[in-house]
């Protein structure tokens, strides 16, 4: 199959309203006869959700947690990126693009990455509308932080809880149409699997989580907006439950999985201090625009740090970078810590870590102003520590945050699958290699807010559907399928745990398909996930049974696909010979340590098609053209 | 650190359920509450049995999920965090812990300390919002909102849901958190629209769903990870009275 990106033709200011424009409508009143199934009610899909329920259309969400209220987007820090130049400082929608375009190291789609920018700023307006309490100033108007790859000040926030305030608002339009009737809603279900009759996607089979139960649910389109897969790392800044079934098992069903090795590792998270550890924690970005980053300049210095003199320190980001400084984009700034580390100049009881510090910032402003600031992830450190941010510098080490990767949509957000669209982090879509921070928020309510509304319903306002209901045989076939897998698992009662085999993945991952990657390791971890998976099927112990709520099978059921997916991962960075963004291939580096694209064989979009259990995928290339922002070597010196 | 824990176990809303004692070893005291509770479980499923189950996910203290009551107090003996931020160094050595699930009538057990709080979501449903569809939001600049009652209402917003108010309430009373988000909408312009009908249909809602009423005794102001006021209850009680003795003739 030949990938049609539907990118609008003409000048790229104006494709997004064009397009919208040709889009076929649907009539009002036949709206409701249309019934949209969607899976996931984190920012993107409670946000879609929630809209195409305004427009009118049937709308049924799932989530595998009690409430859309604990999706994970809630645990974003920092902030929401809008080009509205309230701080004057020469934003534009042209500038954000760029910006975007260029910290992305020109892997993504131009066309879309000027409609996020576009569409940024209703954003803002629509969830301030909603009562979104965003940082303001003693006038009374919005107020603007920086943020990493960016020299204007347009991150709009609420404090350290920016993603909890923009989820708790489309929480809070989302259950405006619960309480209403207008969307149903099914709390702590598992899609397991994707239901395609006459090749378009009609449904799915859930797994009620409380008691076990397989259950059907058709419609004429379904929305996947799941999240990102960065527990394939198992530690990771992603919550304990984030996981890829759903989009790996559409995948599976024929839906093209993109640019899978283009993996975020965040460089602000504290570092790993044991063995008990079950999740990695995020310091936001935002820490950066006034701690600074240092390490000592001499190897095993053994001092605390007040100790150490300002001229043996080694604020390497200010000395390599000194026009952006501390606030690189993370791909770069995660990428230096690791060296400094590898070079034996870490600090912390495990020499794998660096020191930010507010001395200055504290010094300057005072403590009062740092602590409204970012009280909260002082607070964070303090617990977790047990040290005080305020008094010592933080330790930070990156961590996998952002999975840049996953299904390939086109323009209008749908997969290969006709019928199934792809929202948020689930999609490939907008950050190329990199993203920049407070770009996830942006993207998943563009997506569910401004762009999934007007695209749906020229999909269903094209398609003659044939009547279809649960009774299909093609759903007993999908939820016979899903019985098959959980009864296959109970019954290996082998010697070692689910989490055994999690761990030993993340460890290959980590290790070969982390920050630095070359192809020997990746080669090894391609040998080594499949002879874990081969182990997995003959020696995993799942304790539990098919009815009732049992953790184990849920999360064996993640695993299963983590194994699977973490080898198409590794494959994947094999094959992309060239360094960008997130994915350092070592061997395609610069003389001093910059990513090496190379544009004129990888400048394309690697959208893989799934080729069968234990078969390698196959390659489908989307060129990537760029017209506006002109590819170059990245330089934030 | 090696320690007893005393863990309710409940097979599901049918069965009855009823404590467990426990041993788990050479826990690190920078572990937090629930990664000791994944050793205990670690060792159990290596033995074959049913680990405990819990609600857990962000385990940084902001998606509400998790939610225990240890040793009768609600996220535990540590003062503003959720119980993923409670760390085992609050414990000592030796230590017996009682290790149950919330306990109040609208939040029935699921299975050991997973506890259904969907009533939550229904409270919020009868009128925890400001009713704007997507698209035609003005200019977000277009309304200026004083300093002071935005980050006002922000303290409120912050409440994550986790249901400890209703836990630590003898009453089992959901006023905490039915105010937090009656105070964070009542405080902002974009709330005024619907500030009396909401008020109202949340309270009512609240009472239908079985939670009690609220008797001033504060343990839920102490208990809130996010350590929210009691004084919003006080102004949840004011836009109620507001509603029926002046808006309402």
């Amino acid at each position: 199959m030949a990938l049609e990106s539907r990118i609008p033709s003409g000048p790229i200011e104006k494709q997004w309203d064009a397009h919208r424009f040709n889009l076929k409508l649907v009539n009002p009143a036949n709206k409701r006869k249309y019934h949209v199934i969607v899976v996931g009610t984190g920012l993107a899909g409670a946000s879609a959700a929630a809209s195409l329920a305004d427009l009118g259309y049937h709308v049924t969400a799932f989530s595998y947690h009690e409430s859309p209220r604990r999706a994970h987007s809630i645990a974003a820090q920092g902030g929401i990126n809008a080009p509205k130049n309230y701080s004057n400082d020469g934003d534009s929608a042209w500038r954000l693009f760029y910006d975007t375009v260029k910290g992305g190291d020109y892997r993504a789609r131009e066309a879309n990455v000027y409609r996020l920018a576009q569409v940024s700023g209703n954003i803002i307006d629509q969830c301030v509308a909603q009562g979104v309490p965003f940082a303001r100033e003693y006038g009374g108007l919005l107020d603007n932080r920086s943020f990493g790859g960016a020299q204007v000040s347009r991150t709009f926030y609420a404090r350290g809880q920016t993603g909890q305030q923009l989820l708790l608002g489309a929480y809070s339009q989302l259950s405006r149409h619960i309480g209403a009737g207008t969307v149903k809603f099914h709390d702590r279900r598992e899609m397991v699997e994707l239901v395609l009759v006459s090749g378009r996607a009609r449904g799915i089979v859930v797994r009620n989580l409380v008691t076990g139960a397989l259950e059907k649910y058709s419609a004429n389109a379904v929305i996947l907006a799941t999240g990102g897969y960065g527990n394939a790392f198992y530690l990771s800044t992603m919550a304990k439950a984030s996981n890829a079934t759903a989009i790996w098992r559409a995948h599976k069903k024929g839906a093209y999985f993109a640019n899978a090795c283009y993996t975020q590792i965040h460089p602000t998270c504290i570092p790993v201090s044991g063995d008990y550890q079950s999740k990695l924690t995020l310091m936001s970005e935002s820490l950066r625009n006034d701690g600074r980053i240092w390490i000592p300049k001499k190897k095993d210095d053994s001092r605390s740090p007040e100790d150490i003199p300002e001229e043996e320190r080694d604020y390497y980001l200010e000395r390599l970078y000194p026009s952006f400084g501390n606030l690189v984009p993370r791909d770069v700034a995660s990428r230096r810590a690791k060296e400094m580390c590898d070079k034996g100049l870490g600090v912390g009881p495990t020499k794998t870590a660096v020191y930010l510090d507010f001395k200055d910032a504290i010094d300057r402003n005072g403590k009062g102003w740092i602590e409204e600031k970012y009280g909260n992830l002082f607070d964070m450190y303090h617990e977790i520590t047990g040290e005080d941010p305020y008094s010592t510098p933080m330790r930070i080490y990156p961590a996998v945050h952002y999975t840049m990767g996953g299904l390939w949509v086109d323009y209008n957000l749908m997969s290969t699958i006709p019928g199934m669209f792809v929202l948020g982090e689930a999609n490939f879509s907008d950050h190329g290699a990199n993203r920049l921070g407070a770009s996830a928020l942006m993207q998943g309510l563009a997506d569910g807010y401004f762009i999934i509304p007007y695209t749906i319903g020229d999909y269903l306002a094209t398609t003659t559907f044939d009547p279809v209901d649960e009774s299909h045989v093609e759903f007993a076939g999908a939820l016979e399928a899903a019985q098959g897998l959980t009864e296959r698992l109970l019954a290996i009662q082998g010697s070692r745990t689910v989490d055994d085999f999690h761990r030993a993945l993340g460890k290959t991952m980590w290790e070969n398909v982390g920050m630095g990657r070359n192809k020997e390791g990746l080669k090894s971890a391609i040998d080594s996930i499949r002879k874990l998976r081969d182990e997995f099927w003959q020696d995993v112990r799942v304790v539990g049974s098919v009815n009732g709520l049992h953790n184990e099978v849920e999360r064996a059921g993640r695993v299963v696909d983590f194994l699977e997916l973490g080898e198409f991962m590794a494959r994947d960075a094999l094959h992309r010979e060239e360094s960008c963004g997130g994915h350092f291939r070592e061997e395609h580096q610069t003389a001093d340590g910059e990513a090496l694209r190379n544009d004129k064989d990888f400048s394309y979009v690697a959208a893989w098609e799934f080729g069968g259990d234990g078969r390698e995928p196959k390659l489908h290339k989307e060129p990537l053209t760029f017209e506006y922002v002109k590819p170059a070597q990245r330089s934030y010196k | 650190m090696n320690l007893t824990l005393e863990v309710w176990r409940q097979e599901n809303s049918t069965t009855p359920g009823g404590f467990v004692t426990y041993t788990v070893r050479d826990i690190s005291p920078d572990a937090s509450f629930l990664e000791m509770l994944d050793v205990l479980n670690d060792d159990l499923v290596r033995k074959g049995e049913e680990p405990v189950a819990f609600d857990h996910d962000c385990r940084e203290g902001i998606c509400g999920s998790c939610g225990i009551m240890i040793d009768g107090r609600a996220h535990g003996p540590q003062k503003g965090v959720a119980t993923c931020e409670l760390r085992m160094r609050c414990f000592n050595d030796g230590d017996r812990i009682v290790v149950e699930p919330f306990r109040a009538k609208p939040f029935p057990v699921i299975r050991d300390l997973i506890v259904d709080r969907t009533s939550f979501d229904r409270i919020i449903q009868s009128g925890g919002f400001v009713s704007v569809k997507t698209g035609g939001a003005p200019d977000a600049n277009a309304i200026p909102i004083a300093k002071n009652a935005v980050d006002e209402a922000f303290d409120a917003a912050t409440c994550i849901g986790c249901g400890a108010c209703v836990a630590a309430c003898k009453n089992g009373s959901a006023s905490l958190f039915v105010a937090a988000k009656v105070s964070h909408l009542a405080l902002l312009p974009q709330g005024q629209a619907e500030r009396d009908t909401r008020v109202v249909s949340m309270v009512a809602k609240m009472d239908l769903e079985g939670f009690g009423s609220c008797s001033n005794t504060y343990a839920c102001e102490a208990e809130c990870p996010k350590e929210i006021s009691v004084s919003n209850i006080a102004r949840m009680n004011r836009e109620y009275l507001r509603f029926n003795l002046i808006t309402q003739k």
